[in-house]
């Protein structure tokens, strides 16, 4: 049976824990402004493109350009680098398993991010086991395609979003 | 324990400030005449003095250092070299700020060395334990958001290695690595809430001591025979037995503090970082701060974590290291339960002593391996040490807890004291 005790004591309760639950969504909504200040700034998120002159690149050159705030690599592979690259595509020793044309829009054109995957170093070009890249810090092995081949990185170096907009431009981002 | 006599002052004024605000009995209390310690303190309970006197050194000289540097990218790095040369004293502050930093690490490394050989992590000195691993965790990261403000080459390459270590994190790493840099590189976001923060957490590490000291004083310290006190016989003031002993040791201190800054003040620096941060060139070798050295060799000594012989992964190498690295960390906070033993100091402890000397050695050895590229035979050294570090504390110590036969405890504290005082 319910008493008139049992219905303040249940309405008693309910107030206790809405007042809590609303109390609880208020210093969430407080602190929330003082953890996001840390993310990207919108003056920092802008700089989200660049456009490129890649035709100062001869073959079998890299360059390295500063996408937000972080190096990008452009090599001008040369028929034998490609080659090298496709022959490796089924290696046995692939941490990241990946064709070379998965990674590339035209072959003599490699686009990709510069920086190591394992703790973000730069890696050096024509270096390291595998004629690519060697990240002197903890010594990964990456590839001419870019693949990770031998140490403690876990991934590819990454390919992001870019277009050719013609033969000599290309828009990273 | 603090003594239960309350302090009387006998000058009139001084009785009436103290009838209203109690600081002189605090003071009295804490460190003086009326805080009762064991009589048979050595030297290596100097060291925690030591550790609250650099504390307030960093914090004294920082505070004035703050007032010269600029924490912006295009900047920072001509004003650490602007205190240096044309600051008033500017190359003595920075000077005692920087080596400052590697001497706080050396005491209190020893003061953490002090606790693991004479057992005052034990009953009922846990919690006491604890905040100590709180305040040295505090500290670490103070020290690694301090050496990046000068904004030198290692400056920026070690910001950006050891950030990165939260990128192994499933699925959120990534999100979380952007957020702390407020970009998606290390870059100025970045200078400015580390310079924030550094100049924040010496003053939550003020807080976390403050308990430890609460703690300290709830139970008194431990001593080197590591038995409880049976009577008044086993103590004497703080004040003036050990308020000399702390100035005497602080004096040797002083000696080996000042021969750095004043003879080599940059021996516990790195050359590369008198090259300004280029954030598209990594230096050839990336060294952290020596005193995070073992914990760097831990990180990069862990392989996958696989099925020998397949392709099967459970755990990449990234993460199964930054696990471990904070394990090592955190570990030693189980030590309480983990050497569940009755006697504390190692001096009547036969096996256990020896296995201190081996730990102790197996950290240094940690320490040479994370300052070497991790190749060959350095590699398999710092397998076997990572391997060995984390077996004392967590097989070796309920061992030897469980099977040591310990030697015979004294009566106490002043039982062999005052017996040698009549013999010899």
């Amino acid at each position: 049976m319910t008493t008139h005790d049992d219905v303040v004591e249940e309405r008693r309760n309910f107030l206790y824990i809405a007042t809590g639950a609303a109390g609880a969504v208020a210093a969430g909504a407080a602190v929330w402004p003082l953890i996001d200040q840390m993310n990207p700034s919108k003056d920092v998120l802008a700089l989200s493109s660049i456009e490129v002159d890649i035709s100062v690149i001869a073959e079998g050159e890299s360059a390295v350009f500063l996408w937000r705030k972080n190096p990008v690599f452009i090599r001008h592979r040369t028929a034998e680098e490609i080659a090298r690259a496709i022959a490796d595509d089924n290696a046995e020793d692939l941490i990241d398993p990946q064709t070379d044309a998965e990674r590339i829009q035209k072959p003599e054109w490699l686009v990709m991010s510069g920086v190591c995957t394992h703790f973000g170093c730069i890696p050096l070009d024509q270096q390291g086991d595998f004629g690519g890249w060697f990240c002197p810090c903890h010594g990964s092995h990456y590839d001419i395609s870019g693949r990770i081949r031998k140490g403690p990185a876990p991934s590819n170096l990454p390919v992001m979003d870019y277009v050719f907009l013609d033969d000599s431009t290309i828009k990273i981002g | 324990m603090a003594s239960d006599k309350k302090y009387e002052p006998t000058n009139p004024t001084l009785k009436w400030v103290e009838d209203r605000l109690p600081i002189m009995g605090f003071v009295y209390n804490a460190v003086g005449a009326g805080y009762h310690v064991p009589r048979n303190l050595n030297y290596w309970w100097n060291f925690g003095v030591l550790a609250g006197f650099m504390m307030v050194v960093q914090i004294v000289t920082g505070i004035v250092l703050a007032m010269h540097y600029i924490p912006d990218i295009t900047v920072a790095f001509d004003s650490v070299q602007h205190i240096r040369r044309d600051v008033n004293y500017g190359w003595l502050l920075q000077a005692v700020h920087a080596n400052g930093a590697s001497m706080f690490f050396v005491v209190v490394y020893i003061h953490i060395l002090r606790g693991f050989y004479f057992g005052s992590y034990k009953s009922p000195r846990e919690i006491l334990w604890f905040l100590g691993i709180i305040i040295y965790l505090i500290m670490m990261a103070t020290g690694f958001m301090g050496y990046v403000l000068p904004w030198g080459q290692m400056s920026f390459w070690g910001a950006t290695v050891i950030t990165n270590l939260f990128s192994a994190i499933p699925l959120v790493g990534d999100p979380i690595v952007t957020w702390l840099w407020g970009g998606f590189a290390v870059d100025n976001p970045t200078l400015q809430r580390f310079f924030s923060l550094h100049y924040l957490l010496p003053f939550v590490i003020v807080g976390v001591v403050v308990l430890h000291l609460v703690a300290l004083h709830t139970h008194g310290s431990n001593n080197p025979l590591g038995i409880d006190r049976k009577s008044e016989k086993d103590s004497i003031p703080f004040h003036p037995y050990y308020t000399i002993k702390d100035m005497f040791g602080l004096g040797v201190f002083l000696i080996f503090f000042m021969g750095f800054v004043f003879f080599a003040p940059n021996f516990f620096g790195e050359p590369d970082n008198y090259i300004p941060a280029n954030p598209l060139q990594t230096p050839a070798e990336i060294v952290p701060e020596w005193y995070l050295l073992p914990f760097y060799a831990i990180l990069r000594s862990v392989p996958d974590i696989a099925i020998p012989g397949t392709s099967i992964v459970f755990m990449e190498a990234k993460l199964a290291g930054v696990i471990a690295m904070f394990g090592a960390l955190v570990v030693p906070a189980a030590l309480p339960w983990l050497d569940f033993s009755k006697v504390r100091s190692a001096q009547f402890r036969p096996i256990y002593k020896q296995l201190f000397w081996i730990f102790l050695a197996d950290c240094i050895l940690l320490g040479w391996v994370g300052a070497q590229k991790p190749e060959g035979m350095t590699l398999f050294l710092g397998r076997a040490a990572t391997a060995y570090y984390f077996a004392h504390l967590l097989i070796l110590m309920p061992l030897v807890a469980k099977f040591e036969k310990t030697r015979p405890l004294p009566e106490s504290i002043s039982d062999p004291v005052l017996k040698n005082e009549g013999g010899e």
